[in-house]
């Protein structure tokens, strides 16, 4: 794709967010007067309408849009690191590592608060890096290369491994325990302060900027690790670094909001088929796309049955399981 | 004069399993050697490792006397650049985006490719014959014209060097002899140093100055393919009784068939 369609696209997808973030604040279970919350200014406690709008439903909207560019650039990157369209953030772990430091920390009531982070979001992030550990540690070649085979093979086996421990924990669990355990693994994007956003959101760009700055080494890895080579690429640098940010963009987002599934499957590929495999413009798209699609989502799941939110991951997973039929359908006819 | 790429000693070991076993020789500038012998015997594994593909366990690969161990990738891939057999693409390229992918080693992060690189993959798509189809998606063209536009990238990368494994061996008659013309083109016109592993050794002895041929890890003969396709040396290494003839300077073998 040339520089000045490059910028076309771009463009494009940011006014596509904008709108987005302009729109849905105005959408939910209660209706608000723009004018009024907007006169009062931001910390006016007697104006109702600017209460809603910056204290509730905005943190909410810029968690959901910093989790869906996080999701849908790892997604990305997953995809073209593994060679396989069907790979998605999740695939090699990280969010059963997750649940399994959150449930961890709920099961052992673990409820102090340590450097503005509650121990669940710390515990889940831990459990991420472990996960990412693990399965990085039992894939070495000597070469320094990972075989995407054995890679994807220890993702799915470290998967069904955290989530017998879940399973283990959240039987032993009591009541109070046992819901907590169960919302935090719907996924939901339920955070009333602005704080969190504010710590999370610059490992989030970091890594997304760092992805971007090798996305053209990640282009050739894509078609081949040998033909990569070749063409010049370090294949082992590049993919540890692609990796390891890739997971752990992800789990800082999981840590805070729970797994939201299949965000990191249907961004990527529906931004692919309108702007191509080059990773030097899907990434920026699926970031911007990525953002407006998990604050659409979550606007869904907070209006569907109003006023009763439901979990945002739920929402996610319903239309992520039939498109991804939809997609082995189509692969097959290819 | 000295030679631009020597091979010295070379071992290597895939799973316990020694592939290469003190292989060494030297190559030539412009010389058009084709690597022979049979299946696993370690050919494309050679070929892997001169182009940095595999780093090899014991000796040394040298171009122009620096070990290209040394070298840093992106300036050996402006040097040498290796083709594989197949092209398995998951994700939709096109086929400009393929070729524009020879330019990377050109290239430093961030930048998009320029009037420059575009000139320069327009060119090789032409002397490929794929500039018609650059548009379409690399998934949707046949086997040969795949094995052209993998060409056309390894033109684009403007390479000394250029290792080829089994360029030829999943194509039909017509694309065997149009690639191999695209090679012989560029080793007399641009002076480019062509290494290929081939199964055909007819076409073999056609277009190849000089035949390297591999058993069990090791260089068995290396010369004209008059010196190399000798009778005796072709039945021990294949072991398949052979009959030699000669045909438009070219040598032929003819397998015996005796199944009455």
């Amino acid at each position: 794709m040339q520089p000045y369609s490059y910028k076309i696209t771009l463009i494009v997808f940011f006014l596509l967010f904008m709108a987005t973030l302009c729109v849905t604040p105005m959408i939910g279970s209660t209706r608000i007067n723009l004018m009024n919350a907007l006169s009062g200014g931001v910390h006016a406690n007697n104006n109702l309408d600017a209460n809603i709008l910056f204290q509730v439903r905005l943190p909410r909207i810029l968690l959901g849009a910093l989790a869906g560019a996080a999701l849908s650039v790892a997604g990305a990157i997953f995809q073209a690191l593994l060679r396989n369209d069907l790979a998605a953030p999740f695939t090699l772990g990280v969010s059963s590592g997750a649940a399994l430091g959150a449930v961890i920390a709920i099961v052992f009531n673990l409820n102090m608060i340590i450097l503005g982070f509650p121990m669940v979001a710390l515990f889940s992030f831990l459990g991420a890096l472990g996960a990412v550990f693990l399965v990085f540690s039992l894939v070495r070649t000597r070469h320094g290369e990972f075989p995407t085979g054995i890679l994807l093979l220890a993702g799915v086996t470290a998967n069904f491994f955290f989530a017998a421990m879940v399973m283990f924990l959240h039987y032993i669990s009591d009541f109070s325990q046992s819901f907590r355990i169960l919302r935090w693994l719907m996924g939901g994007l339920d955070i009333t302060d602005y704080q969190t956003v504010f710590s999370i959101a610059p490992m989030v760009f970091l890594g997304i900027g760092l992805l971007g700055y090798v996305s053209r080494d990640l282009n050739l890895i894509s078609t081949g690790i040998h033909s990569a080579t070749s063409r010049g690429v370090n294949v082992p640098r590049i993919q540890k670094i692609g990796f390891i940010t890739a997971s752990l963009i992800t789990g800082t987002v999981v840590s805070i909001t729970g797994p939201i599934g299949f965000v990191g499957l249907i961004v990527p590929h529906t931004v692919r088929l309108i702007v191509g495999s080059d990773l030097r413009i899907l990434i920026p798209a699926s970031m911007l796309f990525g953002a407006s699609f998990l604050i659409v989502c979550d606007t869904v799941a907070r209006t569907l049955i109003a006023p009763t939110e439901i979990p945002v991951g739920i929402i996610t997973a319903m239309l992520g399981g039939p498109f991804f039929v939809w997609l082995l359908k189509r692969k097959r006819q290819i | 004069m000295n030679p631009l790429l020597q091979v010295e000693k070379l071992d290597f070991t895939y799973d316990s399993e020694p592939v290469l076993k003190n292989v060494g020789f030297s190559v030539n500038k412009m010389e058009f050697i084709g690597l022979i012998g049979p299946n696993g015997s370690g050919k494309s594994t050679l070929l892997k490792l001169m182009g940095g593909v595999l780093s090899c366990d014991q000796g040394e690969i040298f171009y122009n006397n620096r070990p290209t161990k040394s070298i840093n990738k992106k300036e050996l891939a402006r040097s040498i650049t290796w083709i594989p057999q197949e092209h398995p693409m998951v994700f939709p390229f096109t086929i400009q985006e393929i070729v524009l992918m020879g330019r990377h080693p050109y290239l430093s992060p961030l930048s998009f490719e320029g009037e420059e690189d575009y000139r320069i993959s327009r060119h090789a798509m032409e002397t490929t014959q794929t500039l018609q189809f650059a548009e379409r998606y690399f998934n949707e063209i046949s086997g040969g014209e795949k094995q052209r536009v993998m060409l056309a990238s390894a033109i684009a990368q403007e390479p000394e060097v250029m290792l080829l494994d089994e360029p030829t061996s999943a194509l039909d008659l017509k694309y065997q002899v149009q690639i191999l013309n695209i090679l012989k083109r560029l080793n007399e016109e641009k002076n480019i140093t062509v290494i290929m592993a081939m199964h055909d050794l007819n076409l073999a002895s056609r277009y190849c100055q000089r035949l390297i041929l591999l058993q069990d890890g090791a260089i068995v003969q290396d010369g004209t393919p008059e010196e190399v396709l000798q009778k005796e040396i072709i039945e021990n290494v294949y072991g398949v009784e052979v009959n030699l003839h000669t045909l438009d300077g070219g040598i032929l073998v003819h397998p015996v068939i005796n199944n009455q």
